[in-house]
């Protein structure tokens, strides 16, 4: 019998699946919050992908387990400086829909 | 009662159809539901199918790193941002977003068929041995040795996004009016 969690291309197309959910987010949200979220899941789907490939194809298995570290540092990094972009954004102009941040529109 | 190893195999196998439905299932909440919080709690479901995914994939480590990192600091710092950014729930804007319905849609569906489609077409070579087994220990030596340089500079570059955060959150801000 066939597990499917022994197979590379579960992984893969899960990976895949997360990212393109989280290109889906990216573009429908209309407020940045939303999109910050979605930013996230782009980056689960990557460091899945690392993951998959450390387990199944790597000669070395810990290097991407410390590249998914390596991205989760970053992803904490990205997470507080776009949270405080959000809160300046916030102070100036009363809201975080991405609609409503435009001054040189007529 | 004794279980056979079959068994086992079968019933992990369970769980991980269940873990890939809550992955999946808290990646559609984060991204499709209305109110910001909801999305937010769909956020760190899918960061919890994930890190039983990582588990699966042989590392417990990397697995409860996602749970600390993840479910515990970014989901609350994004609880936070919700909190603070989302001043009534109700005046949410309601009018569909011109193109990006249908064209948000058509876009995520490519971007992942196309990866998906390059990932199961492409013809993955196994290693012919493995230098070590990732456990650990393993992982720890090689953060120390190989990698100590990036290890430091992933700390100094969290410092300064702290610090940057600190500052660019805190510019704005009139002292004088308390």
């Amino acid at each position: 019998m066939n597990y499917i969690s022994g197979d590379l291309n579960t992984y893969l197309v899960l990976g895949a699946v997360l990212f393109g959910l989280g290109v889906f987010g990216l573009v429908r949200r209309p407020s940045l919050i939303g999109m910050l979220i979605a930013a996230e899941l782009v980056l689960c789907g990557a460091s899945l992908n690392f993951m998959a490939f450390n387990r199944f194809l790597a000669p070395d298995p810990t290097v991407g387990q410390i590249i998914t570290l390596f991205i989760m540092a970053i992803a904490a990094a990205e997470a507080a400086i776009g949270i405080s972009l959000v809160i300046a954004v916030y102070r100036n102009y009363r809201s975080v829909e991405t609609e409503d941040l435009v001054d040189l529109q007529g | 009662m004794e279980i056979s190893l079959e068994t086992a195999r079968f019933l992990a196998e369970i769980i991980f159809y269940g873990l890939i439905g809550v992955t999946i299932f808290g990646g559609l909440l984060a991204t499709c539901a209305k109110r910001l919080m909801r999305a937010v709690s769909g956020l760190a479901v899918c960061f919890l199918g994930i890190a039983g995914i990582y588990y699966f994939l042989g590392s417990p480590f990397v697995a409860m790193m996602q749970l600390l990192i993840y479910v515990g600091a970014v989901s609350i710092t994004l609880v936070f941002a919700v909190m603070m950014g989302e001043p009534d729930e109700n005046t949410l804007r309601t009018k569909v977003p011109g193109l990006a319905g249908p064209f948000s849609v058509v876009l995520g569906g490519a971007v992942a068929a196309g990866l998906a489609s390059l990932a199961l077409k492409a013809n993955w070579m196994e290693p012919m041995a493995k230098v070590n087994d990732g456990s650990l220990p393993a992982v720890g030596a090689a953060l120390l040795t190989k990698y100590s340089m990036v290890f430091e500079l992933v700390s100094i570059v969290l410092l300064i996004a702290i610090l940057g955060s600190v500052i660019i959150a805190g510019s704005g801000r009139d002292k004088v009016t308390s």
